[in-house]
């Protein structure tokens, strides 16, 4: 399939980037607004999808092609976990110990701001990381994947 | 309170075509309309981070099933019911329904915050859920109280999701590989 009308590639153009600025921003305030690491990885990987339902699956994969996509998830757990790891370092010592904000931000005056909220941002960036690259692996997956009639016809 | 019932009746009708339906494009229609139905409910009871994690999702697998849909030629389903599978299925809906009905009748009033209802309780312990409110944003610093119990007091949680996640991709990767029909055409290699 190579891609849908020129109105269609048009405006998912335009719009892609939108799209896109959105996700972050959903991702980045998750600790003040709604939203959160999943929400807005899912609408990262919605603004792929809808590239590569106007212009078709190839000019995707050269934008962001399968191995990457894979190493971008396993860094985006990676991450998840790493956080969690580092609690056992401080502290109290604890698994998921939220380090930042009881070692550094507990004395300041913090709250409602952009930077706050220890560990909380960067898990909300890791997942949000991990699940764009995922759901976007999932599509391209099921995309690229056609039921082979030929081989039970042969056998 | 009126809506609830109303979108309630909206997902119910919804559900009872997408499965009965024989076009399988409509039927993908039909669970859109469960989704969104559902989003908007959510909405209604001021859960907007749930709200716009049901939205996004509904339209991704949305986009998923209509694409799966329309590549497949065959979208009309056809051939009788069984009888027996029949008699099985509104044996067990019958007890589920019936099961369902105790339970409604432990929990608070629809659309009652559940917090609200257990702290009013008599002789029951202060729950962990109001600690959750009164002290989240002091000691996690988050103005968000969802994300703050969704990554800190209950992150375990959040770290099995992400796992779940991971291992239903590396099955879909794994099955739905391009190498492996290229093993089926010659199997001598």
């Amino acid at each position: 399939m190579k891609g849908m009308t020129i109105i269609v590639k048009t405006i998912s153009s335009w719009v892609k980037v939108l799209i896109f600025m959105f996700g972050i921003y959903i991702i980045i305030f998750g600790h003040l607004t709604p939203g959160g690491g999943f929400a807005g990885g899912v609408i990262l990987a919605s603004s792929y999808v809808l590239l590569m339902l106007a212009f078709g699956r190839e000019f995707v994969e050269e934008n962001l092609s399968l191995p990457v996509a894979s190493k971008l998830d396993c860094v985006g757990a990676l991450l998840f976990a790493a956080i969690a790891m580092f609690g056992l370092f401080y502290g109290a010592a604890c698994f998921f110990w939220n380090f930042i904000q009881a070692e550094y931000l507990a004395d300041k005056e913090t709250a409602f701001r952009l930077i706050s909220a220890g560990t909380i941002p960067l898990s909300n960036l890791a997942i949000g990381l991990k699940v764009g690259a995922s759901l976007f692996l999932i599509i391209l997956v099921l995309s690229t994947f056609r039921p082979d009639v030929s081989v039970k016809e042969k056998e | 309170m009126a809506i609830f019932y109303v979108l309630l009746l909206f997902i119910i009708i919804a559900a009872l075509i997408a499965v009965e339906t024989k076009n399988l494009l409509s039927a993908v229609i039909c669970i859109g309309a469960i989704g969104f139905g559902a989003s908007l409910m959510f909405l209604f009871l001021r859960a907007p981070d749930i709200a716009i994690t049901q939205i996004v999702v509904e339209v991704l697998g949305l986009v998923i099933l209509i694409r799966a849909t329309i590549a497949r030629d065959l979208t009309f389903i056809s051939g009788d019911k069984e009888f027996f599978a029949t008699v099985v299925s509104i044996v067990i809906i019958f007890v589920i329904f019936l099961a369902g009905i105790k339970v409604f009748q432990t929990l608070p009033d629809f659309g009652t915050s559940a917090f609200t209802a257990a702290a009013e309780a008599p002789g029951m312990p202060e729950p962990a859920s109001q600690t959750y409110i009164s002290q989240g944003l002091q000691r996690t610093g988050a103005a968000n109280i969802v994300s703050s119990v969704v990554l800190d007091f209950r992150a375990y949680d959040t770290l099995g999701e992400a796992t779940v996640l991971f291992t239903s991709i590396i099955g879909a990767t794994v099955i739905l590989r391009k190498k492996a029909k290229k093993l089926l055409e010659d199997p001598d290699k």
